[in-house]
């Protein structure tokens, strides 16, 4: 792919790796100066810690990083710069969680490490009328004298930008900037990029969404689980090449959706869809031939009016009312930060709703904790399983009991010998590796992780309703095979699954009916046949649906 | 993600277990090297021989009857202090109090011992021990029930409370309970047997049964941290409070259960005073014992049997002292004492980390493979 | 003259509470726990007794003082913020230091094990005045007092007008963040410690000279007084200051009022300690505290 102009940054064979994870392994990027640069990718693909090696956060292992110095000239080798030095050749990172002191003003932390000084004391007015002029300058419109606790996520990423610029960066690097951004404030971030671009200045856009790419990239560089795997020019593309290039082949998966084996389950698609149509909320046709743990004409799980309060927005989660029948997947799509962390956690049990009821197989458990709605039948597979879903420095054998260890415990005493059993059994059933009980998790791949939470919540009780969150984040090939087969085996056995995934292909892959969240509510909530990329990316972005559905 | 560790050999399991076994070993061995070099320069200092000191340290501990009976005696409360130390750290929570919490044991057992009057021992004896449960328990609940409710830090909570409920101890001994011209109360006629009723040759030493009760809370603690469901819930709210979350515990409680029972066990290293040894309550008699549990702990890793091993390194160091005073100065042992904390504080990161960084290349031709 | 006799010495005990507290704010603020400040207080108090007596001036005990509790202060960086060994550890384990160390220097230096020989202090005698007037004029005459006294405008200032409060303040809070802009957040804060070792140092100076010698233990628990003002005066080094005035006066009323008998003692010494405590579980909150406060870098 030639450049027409002069490269501003060059990284090559990119090496990065974090303890047994690759982050980064021979990735490539070229930008040139004065344009706008869309580095895209799913989660975890390594957009983020390729873009922190060019800033100077991470040295890499090996690879090399040229900049030109203030975004023009020659370029220089740079590689294992420091971020100081990166600010002093005008590159600036702009982090997808805000670098920002809380208790500090706008003034104080955009001139934090660079303050102006009249004799041993801050100028304080000469920092706020600098800031309010780069602020008229770019457009980048907020108050400078306010403590930063006080603003707003939008007004935050403002100050982030202006640091950036303050400190006269020709190169400017943003992750995931519009995450957190209304749509309006996603225009005006445009407006000042473009404008930056103008001037000669280089921009490189951290994201996974395809609208903003072709809204605003000049060209385009696709990453892959590390690795960069295309160069593309903005006018040259479309959405869906570009979609193809990012997921690889999850593509494939999708259209694998209904596989040789599970034609009965295509037509009881088919039938809910119909349901669906008619207005009514989708009920599971009777699943025949098939135990059920419930009677399939119920709701397993049935919300209604839940919500949230959230630090935010008002309310995280914004009155959302569903049902999931036996026997359903029924997926959530959307963009993150939208809700589905704090729901997820509200029908676990582990966040307080303000208002709204939760029914699990038709019994209140609104106001349950989160062991007395898993032994209702709730299990519960953690968006974050480094926080929630294990104890990283226990064992595989002790992770394969967490919440469930009242189940392992004769009285007050835990069954050593049960608990042994348990852990050999299912090592062997869900193919965990290494095969040693008593490892612990932290030495095990995200993968192997990931199995011991599915192993422990398929099987560690009776369940009606399984909640599955992002399950198979950050998680290698061959474990996300086996964990979207154990999902449809869940179904079959006449489970209810509610699945939140940022991958719209896994989501259009497994469930049997989509529901996109956008802004606390459910944009919109069709049957998977109707269901498509180019269908529901609207409602994602806030472009259609805004009134909430059921 | 590649797949790191799916093809580990049988040899890299071995690996890793032995790293575990050099993590919790090779900190405490590292730290007492270190104070022996700082030792050694100490009674460099002042013109003497370590080798000579080091020897006459051991004579009069281990090598004689009486010094080995006070070593037994000074381990047992430390015994008890550090195994506080260890359930709070378990939980994730720092408790600094035991020395106040110790205190409140002592007075409760002493308080409950005067009202018992001549009461048969089998009736006062263990009266006497879950009084001194209760009051240390009481003095450890409040900073958990504070953490709990309003976000406290018992860090802080532990170290007030000490001063506040030493004067307020101080204040009840003074006002009501004291013996004239001394700041104990009346002896109570409770009490455990003493190792010098056994054997002549451990006569003045101080050492006594709650040896025995030390050991048992000992063996309890092991049994509650690792073999028990509270237990199992106690150290997932330590290591990830919201893995522990998720699990179905209720953090606050598990908190405020952990505190009250840390405060217990370093509330029955009371009766080792006032049971065993001089059976009243005295002023001060607590003094010092808080913080060297910490220690204890730090050095036996959190581990019931390790401070137990820990407790008579300390409590031989602190009798040791008494029996070099001639050559060096007994002080010498208090800084060899925080010098010990400070390097195993400093060489369990710094070690991990140097273990990790050479343990790294070996794990990569395994990532390769996947 | 009742009035002027409790201002008097309320002054007189106050000055070490407003030195280490005001090393307490600088050195929490930066996010590193000030449990410490008794032991830099007991360590300044001795090596200053050291510097009066060797040089026979109050001036290089004054120096030395300092060098006291900056060098272990030194340690306490070294330890926390070097080896990112934990805050709370650490402090406890210099405390200990402080005293066994002083103890055995003590004995290393003066061949006692309770207190040194006398040494010279600043001024001091009052100018023949008596009572109450005395003990004003002796404050009046001791640079320590008036070192005091200053600390704590010129500490608020450091925090809240100059560059180098900027980033303190942001490593304490935000080190992450502070670290992304270049800001060498460990540097900070080993200055921080050091300046809190210089001012507890100072503290402890002030006890050995003003009792012209150094005895075993004496700062009796002041550097915890000291860390109760800086929590219940929310880390602001004004309203530190005030917590320290409260908690001076609590002590003179009670030494005042020892013969009469009217609260027990015990109950004044409390005074500060459950002050902290409330006000750390209702008007304080964790909220007020730096976010990044006993956190590794």
């Amino acid at each position: 792919m030639p450049v027409t102009q002069p490269p501003a940054i060059r990284l090559a064979g990119v090496r990065k790796t974090f303890g047994p994870v690759v982050a980064n392994r021979d990735a490539s990027l070229e930008v040139a100066a004065g344009e706008i640069h869309a580095l895209v990718g799913e989660n975890g693909a390594g957009k983020s810690t390729l873009m922190r090696v060019l800033a100077g956060m991470y040295g890499p292992d090996a690879g090399t990083v040229q900049v030109a110095p203030q975004g023009a000239g020659a370029l220089r080798d740079v590689t294992g710069w420091t971020t100081a030095e990166a600010i002093a050749a005008g590159v600036g990172m702009v982090h997808q969680h805000f670098m920002l002191v809380p208790t500090l003003t706008v003034a104080e932390n955009v001139v934090l490490g660079q303050e102006l000084t009249k004799g041993l004391q801050l100028d304080r007015a000469r920092a706020e009328a600098e800031v309010r002029a780069l602020s008229q300058k770019t457009g980048l419109q907020v108050a400078a004298d306010r403590p930063v606790s006080e603003l707003s996520v939008g007004e935050a990423q403002r100050v982030e930008i202006l640091k950036v610029l303050y400190r006269g960066a020709r190169i400017l690097i943003l992750d995931e900037p519009t995450a957190v951004l209304s749509p309006p404030e996603v225009r005006e971030l445009w407006t000042v990029l473009r404008g930056l671009a103008a001037q000669g200045g280089t921009v490189v856009l951290i994201t996974h969404k395809l609208d903003e790419v072709v809204d605003i990239s000049d060209t385009i560089t696709v990453m892959r689980a590390g690795t960069t795997v295309e160069r593309i020019r903005t006018a040259d593309t479309t959405p869906q090449a570009i979609a193809r290039a990012m997921v690889g082949r999850d593509v494939a998966l999708a259209l694998d959706v209904m596989g040789a084996g599970d034609e009965l389950h295509a037509e009881r698609v088919e039938r809910r869809a119909a349901s669906v149509e008619g207005g009514a909320v989708a009920e599971a046709a009777p699943a025949r031939g098939r135990d059920s743990t419930l009677d399939a004409r119920r709701s397993a799980l049935e919300v209604t009016g839940l919500t949230v309060a959230g630090a935010r927005r008002p309310n995280e989660v914004d009155g959302v009312s569903f049902s999931v029948a036996p026997g359903e997947i029924l997926g959530i799509a959307g963009v993150e930060g939208n809700g589905q962390t704090e729901l997820l956690e509200a029908l676990a049990g582990l966040a307080r709703p303000t208002a709204g009821r939760i029914a699990l197989a038709g019994a209140d458990v609104t106001a349950l904790g989160v062991r007395a709605r898993a032994d209702a039948g709730l299990s519960h597979i953690p968006e974050d399983r480094h926080r929630r879903g294990l104890v990283l420095d226990w064992s595989i054998a002790d992770n394969l009991v967490l919440g469930l260890q009242h189940r392992f415990s004769a009285g007050a005493r835990l069954d050593g010998r049960r608990i042994d059993e348990n852990a050999r059994r299912l090592v062997r059933e869900f193919d965990i590796r290494p095969a040693d009980p008593s490892l612990p998790a932290r030495a095990l791949s995200g993968g192997n992780q990931q199995k011991i939470v599915i192993a422990r919540e398929m099987t560690g009780r009776d369940y009606h309703v399984l909640l599955a969150a992002q399950p198979t984040r950050g998680v290698d090939v061959g474990a996300i095979e086996f964990i979207h087969d154990q999902l449809r085996r869940a179904r079959a056995a006449g489970k209810a699954i509610v699945l939140v995934s940022a991958d719209l292909a896994e989501i259009l892959a497994l469930a049997d009916r989509v529901a996109v969240m956008y802004r606390g509510r459910f944009a919109t909530v069709l049957p998977r046949r109707e269901a498509s990329a180019e269908r529901l990316g609207p409602y994602m972005t806030g472009a259609a649906g805004a009134e909430p559905a059921a | 993600m590649s797949d790191a560790t799916a093809g580990a050999t049988a040899a890299e399991r071995a690996d890793r277990r032995r790293t575990l076994l050099e993590e919790a070993v090779l900190p405490p061995l590292v730290a007492l090297a270190i104070a022996l070099v700082v030792g050694d320069l100490l009674i460099l200092t002042f013109g003497q021989s370590p080798g000579a000191v080091f020897a006459m340290l051991l004579e009069g501990t281990w090598a004689n009857a009486y010094g080995f009976g006070q070593v037994l005696y000074k381990a047992t409360s430390l015994t008890f202090t550090g195994l506080a130390f260890a359930i709070g750290a378990r939980a994730g929570l720092f408790n600094i109090g035991a020395e106040s919490q110790l205190a409140a044991g002592g007075f409760a057992a002493a308080v409950a011992g005067l009202a018992l009057g001549g009461a048969p021992a089998i009736l006062a004896v263990p009266v006497c021990i879950a009084a001194a449960a209760v009051g240390g328990g009481a003095v450890g609940a409040v900073p958990g029930v504070l953490k709990a409710r309003f976000g406290a830090s018992e860090v802080i909570v532990t170290i007030m409370l000490n001063f506040v409920v030493l004067a307020l101890l101080n204040y009840v001994i003074a006002a009501h309970l004291h013996v004239p011209e001394t700041l104990h109360t009346p002896e109570i006629a409770a009490g455990v047997p003493r190792l010098a009723d056994l054997s002549d040759a451990f006569r003045g030493s101080a050492a006594n049964a709650i040896l025995l009760l030390a050991l048992a809370a000992a063996a309890a603690a092991w049994w509650y941290l690792f073999r028990t469901r509270p237990g199992f819930e106690l150290r997932a709210v330590g290591l990830q409070p919201d893995a522990a979350e998720y699990g179905g515990v209720d953090v606050g409680r598990v908190w405020v259960r952990a505190m009250a029972l840390s405060g217990a066990v370093a509330g029955l290293g009371g009766l080792n005073y006032v049971l065993g040894y001089k059976h009243y309550y005295e002023e001060g008699f607590a003094a010092g014992s808080g913080f060297l549990g910490v220690a204890v702990a730090l050095v036996g890793r959190n581990h019931p049997l390790g401070i137990v091993i820990a407790a008579l390194l300390f409590a031989t160091l602190s009798q040791g002292g008494l029996a070099v005073n001639a050559l060096v100065p007994k002080q010498m042992v208090e800084v060899l004492q925080a010098v010990v904390i400070l390097a195993v504080v400093t060489s369990v990161p710094e070690v991990r980390r140097v273990l990790r960084a050479a343990l790294r290349p070996a794990a990569k031709p395994a990532k390769a493979a996947a | 003259m009742i009035v002027v006799a409790f201002l008097a010495q309320v002054l007189r005990i106050v000055v070490p509470y407003l030195l280490a507290a005001s090393g307490g704010v600088l050195s929490e603020r930066a996010g590193i726990v000030a449990l410490t400040l008794e032991g830099f207080m007991l360590t300044g108090a001795f090596t200053a007794t050291l510097g009066s007596y060797y040089a026979g001036s109050p001036w290089v005990g004054l120096l030395a003082g300092i060098a006291g509790g900056v060098a272990l202060a030194l340690l306490l960086a070294l330890a926390t913020v070097r080896y990112k060994a934990d805050q709370v550890v650490a402090g406890i384990a210099l405390n200990l230091l402080a005293i066994g160390g002083t103890r055995f220097f003590l004995r290393y230096a003066f061949d006692s094990s309770s207190n040194s020989p006398r040494v010279p202090g600043f001024g001091g005698d009052g100018g023949g005045a008596v009572g109450a007037a005395a003990t004003l004029a002796a404050s009046a005459q001791n640079p320590l007092v008036w070192i005091g006294i200053l600390t704590v405008p010129v500490v608020a200032w450091l925090l809240y007008r100059t560059p180098f409060g900027l980033r303190v303040r942001a490593a304490g809070e935000k080190p992450e963040a502070a670290r992304s802009l270049g800001v060498p957040v460990a540097r900070v804060r080993v200055l921080a410690v050091a300046g809190a070792g210089a001012l507890a140092g100072l503290a402890g100076t002030y006890l050995a000279l003003d009792q012209h010698q150094f005895t075993d233990g004496m700062t009796a628990g002041r550097g915890f007084i000291a860390l109760a003002a800086v929590i219940f005066g929310r880390w602001d080094p004004k309203r530190v200051a005030f917590a320290c005035v409260l908690f001076a006066a609590a002590e003179t009323f009670q030494i005042q009022l020892q013969g009469a008998q009217l609260i027990p003692s015990q109950f004044v010494e409390m005074i500060p300690y459950v002050l902290t405590i409330v006000a750390l579980a209702g008007v304080v909150g964790r909220s007020a505290a730096p976010a990044a406060l006993g956190k590794a870098e």
